[in-house]
């Protein structure tokens, strides 16, 4: 006599392994799922999808002036991107880059209001970068180093130090920094202070191109890389293997918080050339999809950068040309983030569909 | 003793994959009486009473209720033949009072805890617990806990109690309270179940005994009919011979000493208790003992992975010595005393599941080298050699050894520590799950570094494999060292009084 009569329809199993080709057949497949999906928002808000995917299309690309637009969108997502790619490949729940960027702005914007008229251009801009970086460092270290110490949840830590950040320029934006008294607005930089165009762009794409190479350096080929790597899989392996856990998160967290802070500068100095407090708009959270996008992969985070880009630059003309709300942009690339997570479900698991057999005894 | 059996199990089966977890157990559980369920770990004890709860469901056989067949699919349903299962692990809400977590799942229409209150008020009355049925669980020591689970399980109407290893976190003094409960519970005609593996216990509390060895039954007795040494006889079985190949190394000479060696846990429990001995160069260290004796405790602190206090000294080739404890991992490499360490743990600890063989070389190598980057030519090459020396069915030195199985993940590990010609090689279960060619092969390279003057200290859970492939066996029972034997001379049922209790007295002679 058996039992099994209550086994459920279908089980999970876990997968012993894929070929990368059907790996990516997969991938490719949730991200052609998910455009397919994401047509029914726009049929709901009474637009042809593939109309409405050729205006994108054409919105975002279709002039230099677009493309340019598009590029700006997506540098600061991909520097993001690359700074909590170390963390997320530790397990280090790090949701802190909005604050990181936006104190790694704070610190650019002081020097460009008050040493302008001191030093160089370039040298200011360079000072105005390392004070970015060295900002958002200290600003990422502090929820590394509770959690290192006393095993704080870095999650909500570094949540809550966002609203810190944000805070204290809403505080500067109406208080000692303000320009016009009442104005509750940062005057805008003086040119000194302003990255320089390259190809029409501030050269912001310049310094996260080459961040690119470097993030995949040091995530694949450094010591620290690999301890980063080990840490992320298992911290008493790590242990074993003569890693202070402690300190690598503090280090990891200097690094992805300076990162943050140099894409504060970015926006600061090249983007908006003042200091408000919606500074990061949301590119600390949007970026965590980015990364995962790209499962951490620093070159791949290229390319996912310029399609969210696209999207959501796409879809603003879409709004003014066809009516259709911007927010299909945040709907779609809500739909291909689930789409492409769910994907890796079905790369690890398989479903076993149970046989017809006799049923209940 | 009395009346027909509560519950009858007829030629239980429950396999999980390729293993036979319980092998056609028959067993009876009677009204008025305590029955302890006596066996090694991993003899399946728990897995056969887990069908009883309704955790698991058997593969065979069948579960007899007041003499009707019953299938039990869940533990709500267990609690309709009145069985109910305190387990090892409690599972209450901390922020919960008592009396809440007892009526928690519990659907009795309209919530009265004024009523359910009193109600286990009357329960720990009539039984003699001690907990305040409105004290929040997160207030309460590990003993209150556990009566708050033996409370809910009462509040249910269970008259089957069974309770997994119940002592194992109390204190002697708790479990003299928990004793008296049971009697007072056995007195109102309640059946009960406790699984261990501690003799005193069984002698004390029980009424029969019956146990398990490696899946399968061995037998019951009265309790009053036998003695620990009886039990310990049936609970390792005869001996069985394994024919493992164990030269002699010459001139054994010391390598590392061990000295009142103590660590305690983050509760404040004492994990191992001045425990203190010297391993040789040219020598087997066998370490036996019933799990959570202090095993992995032993072996990390001298790895200087748990906090401890005492001495491990390192007696290099020129006789001078080097204190190991309260240097970090890291530090011990530094050294240079050539410390290797196999853990139980294998993907947990020893390797990093998601890395190939080439990147898990590394765990031992990363740092070597100046600057920034790290250098895999060599551990490659190492990884290379591995796969070929020891056979590694792998399809490359890239691929993740989570995905291998479980003896190649073995010869993966312990390929690794032996490369780095260690003087100090320690291993824990260093043989569990692999099958018998792999567990050979694994032997064959201990006894070689062995004769190669490496001292290796292995735990083990097999005695009949520490009786052939060591040369002495330290036993350790609750953290202490119960007594060191010579692995060529002793017998099973030495090791197995030394195992269950301290200095072998109350379960030897």
């Amino acid at each position: 006599m058996s039992t099994e009569g209550k086994m459920p329809f279908v089980r999970l199993a876990k997968r012993d392994s894929m070929a990368p080709k059907e790996v990516w057949l997969i991938r490719a497949g949730s991200i052609l799922l998910a455009l397919l999906l994401g047509c029914i928002p726009i049929l709901l808000a009474g637009s042809n999808p593939f109309v409405a995917y050729g205006v994108i299309i054409k919105g975002s690309l279709g002039r230099s002036t677009y493309i340019k637009q598009t590029v700006k969108t997506a540098v600061p997502l991909l520097g993001c991107a690359l700074a909590i790619a170390p963390c997320f490949k530790m397990k280090f729940w790090n949701i802190g880059a909005e604050g990181q960027i936006t104190m790694g702005a704070i610190a650019s914007t002081y020097f460009a209001l008050f040493w302008y008229d001191k030093v160089p251009s370039v040298l200011l801009l360079i000072i105005m970068a390392v004070a970015g970086a060295v900002a958002g460092g200290i600003w990422g270290v502090i929820p590394a180093f509770f959690k290192a110490k006393w095993n704080t949840n870095e999650t909500l830590f570094t949540l809550m130090m966002n609203y810190i950040a944000i805070g204290l320029v809403s505080w500067l934006q109406g208080g000692p920094w303000e320009g016009r008294p009442g104005s509750q607005i940062i005057p805008t930089f003086k040119p000194q202070a302003c990255l320089p165009k390259v190809l029409g762009i501030h050269c912001g794409w310049i310094i996260v191109l080459v961040l690119v190479f470097l993030m995949h350096l040091y995530m694949n080929k450094t010591k620290q890389g690999y301890e980063i790597a080990v840490i992320g899989d298992s911290y008493n392996t790590a242990r074993y293997a003569g890693m202070n856990v402690g300190w690598i998160m503090m280090r990891t967290m200097l690094i992805s918080g300076a990162i943050s802070g140099l894409v504060g500068f970015i926006f600061v100095s090249g983007a908006n050339n003042t200091l408000y407090n919606g500074v990061a708009s949301g590119v600390g959270f949007t970026a965590i999809t980015v990364a995962w996008l790209s499962q951490l992969n620093a070159f791949a985070m290229v390319f996912i950068s310029m399609i969210l880009a696209i999207l959501s630059k796409g879809s603003n003309t879409l709004q003014s040309l066809m009516k259709v709300p911007a927010s299909i942009s945040d709907i779609v690339t809500g739909i291909l983030l689930f789409c492409m997570l769910g994907c890796e479900f079905f790369i690890n698991y398989q479903l076993i569909f149970q046989k017809k057999k006799e049923a209940d005894v | 003793m009395n009346t027909a059996p509560a519950i009858e199990l007829k030629g239980i089966t429950k396999r999980f994959g390729k293993v036979v977890a319980n092998d056609g157990i028959d067993l009876s559980i009677n009204k008025g009486e305590i029955l302890a369920l006596l066996g090694e770990n991993g003899s399946g004890k728990t897995t056969l009473m887990n069908m009883l709860a309704g955790i698991y469901q058997p593969d065979g056989g069948q579960i007899y209720a007041d003499g009707r067949p019953v299938q039990i699919t869940s533990p709500k349903e267990a609690f309709l033949y009145g069985i109910g299962m305190i387990h090892q692990h409690y599972k209450l809400v901390e922020v919960f009072t008592a009396a809440q977590n007892i009526i928690l799942g519990l659907d009795e229409g309209k919530l009265d805890i004024k009523a359910t209150n009193a109600k286990v008020k009357t329960i720990c009355d009539r039984y003699g617990f001690d907990i305040n049925p409105t004290q929040k669980v997160y207030d309460m020591s590990i003993s209150q806990k556990q009566t708050v689970e033996i409370v809910k399980v009462l509040y249910r109407g269970a008259d089957i109690l069974i309770l997994d290893e119940p002592t194992a976190v109390l204190t002697p003094q708790e479990t003299e309270k928990l004793f008296l409960i049971l009697k007072n519970m056995r007195k109102d005609g309640k059946a009960i179940v406790i699984i261990t593996h501690k003799l005193n216990e069984v002698m004390e509390v029980s009424d029969r005994v019956a146990v398990l060895l490696k899946g399968k039954y061995i037998g019951d007795v009265p309790t009053v009919e036998t003695t620990p040494e009886k039990l310990t006889n049936m609970m390792i079985g005869h001996a069985v011979t394994l024919n493992i190949n164990r030269p002699t190394y010459e001139h054994p000479f010391p390598k590392l000493v061990v000295k009142g060696l103590t660590c305690i846990d983050n509760e404040g429990v004492k994990k191992l208790d001045d425990v203190s001995f010297t391993a040789m160069g040219g020598e087997i260290l066998g370490v036996a003992g019933i799990s959570g004796s202090g095993q992995r405790e032993l072996l990390e602190s001298i790895n200087g992975l748990y906090p401890a206090t005492g001495s491990v000294s390192f007696i290099k080739d020129d006789d001078t010595s080097v204190e190991l404890l309260g240097k970090t991992p890291m530090q011990i490499r530094q050294t240079g005393v050539g410390m290797a360490f196999v853990p139980e743990d294998r993907l947990g600890m020893g390797l990093v599941g998601s890395m190939g063989m080439t990147d898990n070389m590394m765990l031992r190598s990363w740092k070597s080298g100046t600057g920034l980057f790290v250098d895999r030519k060599k551990p490659e090459n190492l990884a290379k050699r591995i796969w070929k020396d020891l056979d590694v069915v792998t399809p490359g030195t890239d691929f993740a050894v989570r995905r291998l199985s479980g003896g190649n993940i073995q010869k993966v590990l312990v390929g690794r520590e032996i490369a780095g010609l260690p003087a100090v090689l320690t291993t824990a279960y260093a043989v569990r799950g692999l099958d018998i060619n792999s567990s050979y092969l694994i032997y064959n390279l201990l006894t070689e570094q062995k004769m190669r003057g490496v001292a290796v200290v292995f735990i083990g859970e097999d005695l009949d494999v520490l009786l052939e492939l060591c040369d002495r066996i330290l036993v350790l029972c609750s953290g202490q060292v119960s007594g060191i034997v010579n692995a060529h001379s002793t017998t099973k049922e030495e090791v197995g009084c030394y195992m269950t209790s301290v200095g072998g007295k109350e379960g030897g002679r």
